[in-house]
């Protein structure tokens, strides 16, 4: 345990070591924790940043949702309103259409009575005089009891 | 245990403790000293080659292992030896931000380095004392005493670096004249300068006392507590000669003290870290 050169060997190795410490070795990594330290900084700040946007999207969302689901409910409103004036609409035509046919069949109906009216009136004129005519068994004149006979029909 | 030698307690303990030295014998011729007498002779010009080789060898490694960490590292994620190696940079980072107060780049790599070094010089207290010494006893070498901070010329070495900038600083920060001010002017202080001038040989002789007594301190006590701890684990080693149940009680202490002794290898490179930063600190500040 002498003191001896190993000192002055000791003081040279310690000063080398620490220049080279100081040189080579904890500046890079000092500036690689410094570097990481600020990108995680910058990483929170932005994943805060996305939090807010985030936020400010769904509230958007819900905004924009809402909105739509008013529209869809007053386009289904609006569509049944429509729908309604439609159905009253098809069912005043339609009435009017029937009673349109339904006119002109009474119209053809009485247009076909009348007409068989006058053949059966006619006819029975026809008759009237052929029977009188047997039972008188005489020659009527039928100039004669025309207008007796006209007078007849129009009582019919 | 040396070849020459006896194997006797004594001269186990003996050998343990003696440095492969290299120095001039009286005679003329260089070489490697037999024993602690041949050594002492050799006087101040003699060089121990094992407190050399395994120091600057564990310093290398350090450096090593810190660089190849150093080129790796990034922004990006880090893992494996580069986590660990950000882990301690951190930890000095922040025990020089907690200490010292100035803008001195030094500091902290100066304090990277003396802590893990001297963790390393430490750790090899850690190895069964008659490992190495016997691996080296089969390639011809005599004595080889593994622990370097268990030599005082280690922790002197390196308490004298620290001594050095703690005297530059202070001259660069107060100046030539600031800084004789502060050896000379406190702790007794006066308004009267007749009484100034009385107070400087009691002044600069407390100072001075405590100025030394600083990388004194520093070295000696890392050296006793290493050398401590080392002389234990030669003397439980000495068990392992005494027959199987003293064997297996020696094996037991053994690892007892080496667990314990991790906390000391820690703390001392830790205090030793610490007061190398507060001593800087004290330099760099005005009283």
């Amino acid at each position: 345990m002498n003191i001896n050169l190993t000192l002055i060997g000791q003081s040279v190795a310690f000063v080398v070591f620490v220049w080279f410490c100081m040189k080579f070795v904890w500046p890079p990594i000092v500036s690689a924790l410094n570097e990481r330290k600020t990108k995680i900084a910058d990483g929170l700040a932005a994943a805060e940043e996305g939090q807010r946007a985030k936020a400010q999207a769904q509230e958007q969302v819900t905004q924009v949702t809402n909105e739509a689901k008013e529209q869809a409910q007053e386009i289904i409103r609006r569509a049944e309103k429509r729908e309604a004036e439609m159905v009253e609409e098809a069912k005043g035509t339609a009435r009017n259409e029937g009673d349109r046919i339904l006119g002109a069949a009474r119209g053809e109906i009485e247009k076909e009575a009348n007409m068989a009216r006058e053949a059966l009136r006619a006819q029975v004129a026809a008759l009237s005089v052929a029977g009188a005519a047997k039972i008188l068994e005489q020659e009527v004149d039928e100039g004669a009891h025309a207008k007796m006979l006209d007078n007849l029909i129009e009582q019919l | 245990m040396a070849s020459g030698e006896p194997l006797t307690t004594t001269g186990y303990i003996k050998h343990h403790l003696q440095n492969l030295t290299f120095g001039q014998f009286p005679d003329g011729t260089w070489g490697l000293a037999h024993g602690a007498a041949e050594a002492k002779a050799m006087g101040f010009w003699a060089i121990h080659v094992d407190t050399m080789f395994w120091s600057v060898f564990l310093g290398a490694l350090f450096l090593w292992g810190f660089r190849k960490a150093a080129v790796r590292a990034t922004s990006g994620t880090p893992s494996g030896f580069l986590n660990f190696v950000e882990w301690i940079v951190e930890f000095v980072d922040e025990n020089v931000r907690g200490s010292f107060s100035h803008k001195n780049d030094l500091i902290a790599p100066l304090a990277l380095t003396l802590f893990v070094w001297v963790l390393l010089m430490n750790l090899m207290d850690l190895v069964p004392v008659d490992w190495i010494p016997e691996i080296a006893k089969l390639m011809g070498i005599e004595y080889m005493k593994v622990v370097p901070t268990t030599d005082p010329n280690a922790t002197f070495g390196m308490a004298l670096g620290v001594f050095v900038l703690t005297l530059y600083y202070s001259i660069k920060v107060k100046g030539v004249g600031g800084f004789a001010a502060e050896l000379t002017m406190q702790p007794f202080e006066a308004k009267n300068p007749i009484l100034k001038v009385l107070f400087i040989p009691a002044n600069f002789f407390l100072e001075f006392v405590s100025l030394v007594s600083k990388p004194v301190s520093l070295s000696l006590r890392l050296f006793g507590n290493l050398f401590a701890g080392e002389m234990i684990f030669i003397l439980i080693a000495l068990l392992f000669s005494g027959g199987a149940i003293l064997a297996v009680a020696g094996g037991v202490l053994q690892w007892a003290w080496a667990v314990f002794h991790i906390l000391i290898v820690l703390l001392q490179a830790f205090i030793f870290m610490t007061l190398t930063i507060v001593y800087l600190e004290m330099a760099h500040s005005h009283h």
